[in-house]
């Protein structure tokens, strides 16, 4: 399943936060999204994910979801979102209680091989409450596995996270790619992130959002390492762009 | 400088205080010590029995209400107006609240209706109550239905507002249905401060029923108070007083539990 988005526009009671978004996102590919704060990069998330309408241009599906996608646009928070009153294997199963299809053993079975999957078997009773930062994200990404999504969308899923814990998710992502070739839309901050995990980086420019650049990055993401120059380099490129467009609007807030 | 004697001491200590943890005997003992003094003012003559009986006459009064039944006679009669009253008013005040918290015509008519009729003491309606529904026990129960149906609306959809948005996002994001959301995410968030308004509205229920039975009832805790209190008969008095405090404390321990249990995940 790919995505096409063409001419997208939104605004907020007249303020507009996007204008003329065209992107093509192929499957299996992880577009890397990066702007300055306030740019409407979560906005963009969410207006492909189906939270929110554009008010211009339109969103496109294109191709049929996978065999067994029970949600083919998952989103991963910031913030994890998980029920805090929910177990770590209640809040997996919330994704899946409203599937009637699925029985209650297949939903258990399911359960079990996502907390497996991401190293969260011993866990599955605890309440989020109990669990560091890494793990509640861990336990979010699981909820997003069971479901079988299509495309992925992640808006700044390591950025409430320590430096060590954010490395070690990272690499857990890239493994769970290498295996299992998601597509995905990551939102970031960290340029570094960006070009660890993306083939493709979009960057936007202050408010309106514009795609001002969109660098491909050719590194297989399994082969990619901190020391590679090539990454630096590109790192060092979209600073470079991105220091204008974060000064310009760091000025723009102070007077309204 | 390190090494010079006279300037060479532990850093002063400063910290330290402002505690909260219990210190259960020194209640335990500060009970002891009043009851004994009031007992030995009463005994010596410092005290008149008629404005303040002996606390072993209480306790005499209190095992004649215990031995003669009729404690349990007039504290089920409270209680029957209490649970009824209480449970009524909590489940359509939940109920109420919750359709304010999800729907938005429903909190535009009648949100500031709520707002109105929540500060009127309710004691006040009695008369009309009884005009409306009898001496009965359908005035009282009525009486506590409606001192606990606004708060509890106020704090069932003042708990639905607080829960936090991005967790119905999540919900939205997953294919939740609207009702799914509201059961699944809206409710148990709104939980916490449902029970906190429970625990709220069980004050109010005791303090309405014992009013309303002082005003008027033949039998529960309020009437046994007041009948003692014509009478002059101080001990009996006291000895009600007695059980409403204990009323009050069962039920505050009954939520407690109640909380305990089900709001786990906080712990
Ligand atoms: N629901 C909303 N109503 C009104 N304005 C909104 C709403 N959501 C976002 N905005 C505004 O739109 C702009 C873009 O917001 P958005 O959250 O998409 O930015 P962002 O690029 O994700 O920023 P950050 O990097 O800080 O996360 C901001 O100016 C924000 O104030
Ligand atoms: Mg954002």
């Amino acid at each position: 399943m790919q995505l096409k988005l063409s001419g997208v526009g939104k605004s907020y009671g007249g303020l507009p936060v996007l204008s003329d978004i065209s992107l093509d996102i192929a499957s299996g590919e992880i577009l890397c999204l990066v702007g300055p704060s306030g740019c409407g990069k979560s906005t963009l998330l969410r207006m492909i994910g189906g939270l929110e309408l554009p008010d211009e241009g339109e969103i496109l599906q294109v191709g049929a979801p996978p065999e067994g996608s029970l949600n083919p646009l998952t989103f991963i928070f910031q913030d994890f979102a998980l029920l805090p009153w929910r177990s770590v294997a209640g809040n997996v199963s919330l994704a899946l209680e409203s599937h009637r299809a699925i029985s209650r053993a297949e939903r258990a079975a399911i359960i079990a091989d996502v907390l497996s999957r991401t190293k969260l078997g011993d866990f599955a009773n605890a309440w989020p409450k109990q669990l560091s930062g890494g793990m509640k994200q861990r336990v979010a990404i699981a909820r997003a596995l069971a479901v079988r999504p299509a495309v992925f969308l992640m808006d700044e899923p390591l950025s409430a996270l320590d430096a060590q814990t954010r490395d070690i998710l990272m690499d857990d992502l890239i493994e769970l790619w290498s295996r299992e070739r998601f597509t995905a839309v990551y939102v970031t901050h960290n340029l570094q992130e960006a070009v660890r995990l993306g083939h493709r980086i979009a960057i936007l420019s202050r408010r309106p959002g514009k795609i001002r650049r969109i660098i491909g990055i050719d590194t297989p993401i399994g082969a990619r390492t901190h020391q590679d120059p090539e990454l630096l380099a590109i790192q060092e490129e979209l600073w470079g762009l991105m220091r204008e467009e974060a000064e310009a609007a760091d000025k723009e807030l102070t007077h309204g | 400088m390190a090494d010079d004697d006279a300037q060479t001491r532990p850093v002063p200590y400063r910290g330290g205080g402002f505690s909260a943890r219990p210190m259960r005997s020194v209640g335990v003992l500060t009970f002891a010590a009043l009851v004994a003094v009031w007992e030995l003012g009463s005994r010596y003559g410092y005290i008149s029995n008629l404005v303040l009986p002996a606390p072993s006459e209480v306790i005499e009064a209190f095992r004649d209400l215990w031995v003669s039944g009729t404690l349990w006679e007039h504290l089920g009669a409270s209680l029957y107006r209490l649970v009824t009253g209480w449970s009524l008013g909590t489940i359509a005040g939940i109920a109420v609240g919750f359709a304010i918290g999800l729907f938005r015509p429903v909190r535009a008519s009648a949100g500031p209706l709520v707002a109105a009729i929540f500060p009127i003491p309710k004691i006040a309606l009695l008369p009309l109550f009884i005009i409306w529904f009898g001496i009965g026990e359908a005035s009282k129960v009525g009486l506590i239905l409606f001192g606990t149906f606004f708060p509890t609306v106020i704090a069932t959809y003042g708990g639905v507002d607080n829960v936090d948005r991005t967790l119905v996002r999540m919900g939205q994001s997953f294919g939740l249905s609207r009702w799914e959301i509201a059961r699944k995410i809206l409710f148990p968030g709104a939980l916490p401060a449902i029970l906190s308004g429970m625990r709220i509205t069980a004050a109010i229920a005791i303090i309405l029923i014992v009013a309303a039975e002082l005003i008027a009832a033949q039998r529960g805790i309020g009437a046994y108070i007041q009948m003692a209190g014509s009478l002059f008969a101080t001990d009996q008095l006291i000895a009600g007083v007695l059980v409403l405090s204990a009323l009050g404390l069962t039920v505050s321990a009954l939520i407690g539990a109640l909380e305990l249990w089900l709001l786990r995940w906080r712990a």
